[in-house]
């Protein structure tokens, strides 16, 4: 099921939000969760919740602080199993079937200090077997094609905070997984690297398609970076709406905000927000 | 200049004070010793000299005795650190041993261990483990369990074997905590070849100062004293440096 990192890159992400996938349920990356339950304790974190993605399909999901969307973004990703209902990733049901199918990007970069940026962007294929020098070349090209190149010897205490990140974000490419879960990955970045950033990672995205679901408080990014939008309640967590971005949209980021077309879908978020945390 | 001038005046100050009152009596009478009891800090200096080969051979001896017993200690106490971490079994049932352990007083260790192991190297090393074990194992367990949980949930998605996360991310993790274990170690691995030595007095600086002690030796007895001391530092010293050289992003 693995794909191999140098897949060919001029796909286009270029389905409606929300439309079937062409290829069915069955398509690498497609996600489905069915009547998903979720309580820690006595706790009730996600209650009885209904979500498809197509394959290749980027989902956002906004929601309150605290309503449960990482713990949401976890269960996808196979960390953790629900206490009830079911989720269905790339026909995995299991935890182990779909953590094989899942790379996690989690909100702070989390690079290990004692690696080099190319030895932390490889980390998957070493984890695999393949050799340290065989990992690196491997990731060098991805360095080269994400802007990154000259840095791959550096450590991650040389580079910027938003270099960080796209690293972190290469190595969760470098896993070849076909889904991948972005938990506020730019969160912890200052408003001007934020921008850069998402314009980055809405290139790279069509550059090398993946199913993404991502995490995001910021009605306003997931909206730039995904094709829909899903806007949680408060705890525990249902979906209140579920928008499309609205498509096709500028690439230029502060092209893409300003239209008006999105200034009025990230209103309607903004209400939906505002209605499941009443 | 801060860092070297200010200790050494103070170190200075204090041997000169020793010096003044060693030799003008003083000391004596405050102590209500015999003056050729009390050592100056200039016959001290004298006996380091004369007796520098005796004080070199049994310093050989006690560094031997440090040196395998820290050694011991580091393979134990690392390898058991690793084994409560992977095992909440394993870690329930040795840590009250594990703690019990600390309680023992050497003093009253020592001459049991001299019955059980007999006279020798034996029971000395089995002190210097006793006491260099716990330090090391409590800060290196400790710093296994310093991974940030998202790291290791990043490195799960990532394909990693419980054994790759203990080696690419929590074992480089304990290393800072390792060598601060070890740091405590190696000056207490001192104080624990010397209570080894009083209890089976055969050679090294221990058994040299209890002998010198009861032969009114003064002056050789601190010479020992102050060799013990400096060894403890410079080992103190190397692992510093190791640590500086191996965890070099902190």
């Amino acid at each position: 099921m693995r794909q191999d990192t140098n897949m060919p890159t001029t796909e286009a992400r270029d389905f409606a939000a929300g439309a079937a996938s062409p290829a069915g349920e069955g398509a690498a990356g497609a996600v489905a969760i069915r009547d998903l339950s979720h309580s820690y304790a006595e706790l009730r974190t996600i209650e009885r919740l209904d979500l498809d993605l197509p394959a290749h399909g980027v989902l956002g999901l906004v929601g309150p602080s605290g309503c449960g969307k990482s713990t949401l973004l976890e269960l996808i990703a196979g960390l953790q199993e629900p206490s009830d209902g079911e989720i269905r990733v790339d026909g995995a049901v299991d935890a182990d079937g779909r953590l094989a199918h899942c790379a996690f990007m989690p909100q702070r970069d989390l690079l290990l200090p004692w690696l080099s940026a190319i030895d932390n962007a490889a980390l998957a294929l070493r984890n695999r077997g393949v050799r340290r020098g065989e990992a690196r070349r491997r990731a060098a090209g991805l360095f080269e094609r994400f802007g990154l190149a000259g840095f791959e010897r550096s450590a991650p205490a040389e580079l910027s905070g938003g270099m960080r990140q796209r690293v972190a974000f290469l190595r969760t490419l470098v896993a070849g997984k076909p889904v991948l879960a972005l938990d506020e990955p730019f969160a912890s970045l200052d408003a001007i690297t934020r921008a850069e950033m998402q314009q980055w990672l809405a290139a790279a995205l069509a550059a090398d398609p993946r199913t993404v679901v991502l995490v995001s408080h910021d009605v306003e990014e997931a909206l730039y970076l995904c094709d829909s939008v899903a806007v949680l309640s408060a705890r525990p967590a249902r979906v209140v709406t579920r928008l499309s971005a609205p498509a096709p949209r500028a690439t230029e980021r502060d092209e893409a905000v300003t239209d008006p077309a999105f200034v009025s879908v990230r209103e309607r978020a903004m209400q939906a927000l505002r209605e499941g945390t009443g | 200049m801060k860092r070297w001038l200010l200790p050494s005046l103070l170190l200075a100050a204090l041997i000169g004070a020793w010096q003044i009152a060693a030799s003008s009596g003083a000391l004596a009478d405050l102590l209500n010793l015999e003056s050729f009891v009390v050592a100056s800090p200039a016959e001290i200096a004298e006996a380091l000299w004369q007796s520098r080969s005796l004080l070199a051979e049994n310093a050989w001896v006690t560094l031997k005795e440090v040196l395998i017993g820290f050694g011991c200690a580091i393979v134990a106490g690392v390898g058991f650190a690793i084994a409560m971490h992977l095992s909440e079994t394993v870690r329930l049932t040795f840590q009250p041993l594990i703690i019990a352990s600390q309680t023992i007083p050497i003093v009253v260790l020592a001459p049991i261990l001299v019955i059980g192991f007999g006279f020798g190297i034996g029971p000395i090393l089995v002190i210097i483990g006793l006491i260099c074990f716990f330090p090391i194992t409590v800060n290196t367990l400790d710093g296994l369990a310093s991974v940030d949980p998202e790291a290791t949930k990043m490195m799960r998605t990532l394909d990693a074997s419980r054994g790759q996360i203990l080696r690419r991310v929590e074992m480089p993790s304990a290393l800072p905590y390792f060598f601060s274990g070890a740091k405590i170690a190696v000056a207490v691995a001192v104080i624990g070849a010397v209570f080894g030595e009083l209890a089976a007095p055969d050679s090294g600086l221990g058994a040299l100062i209890f002998r010198d002690m009861n032969q009114l030796e003064t002056a050789r007895a601190f010479a020992a004293v102050a060799i013990l001391s400096a060894m403890a530092i410079l080992l103190y010293a190397i692992l510093a440096l190791a640590e500086r050289r191996i965890v070099t992003w902190r």
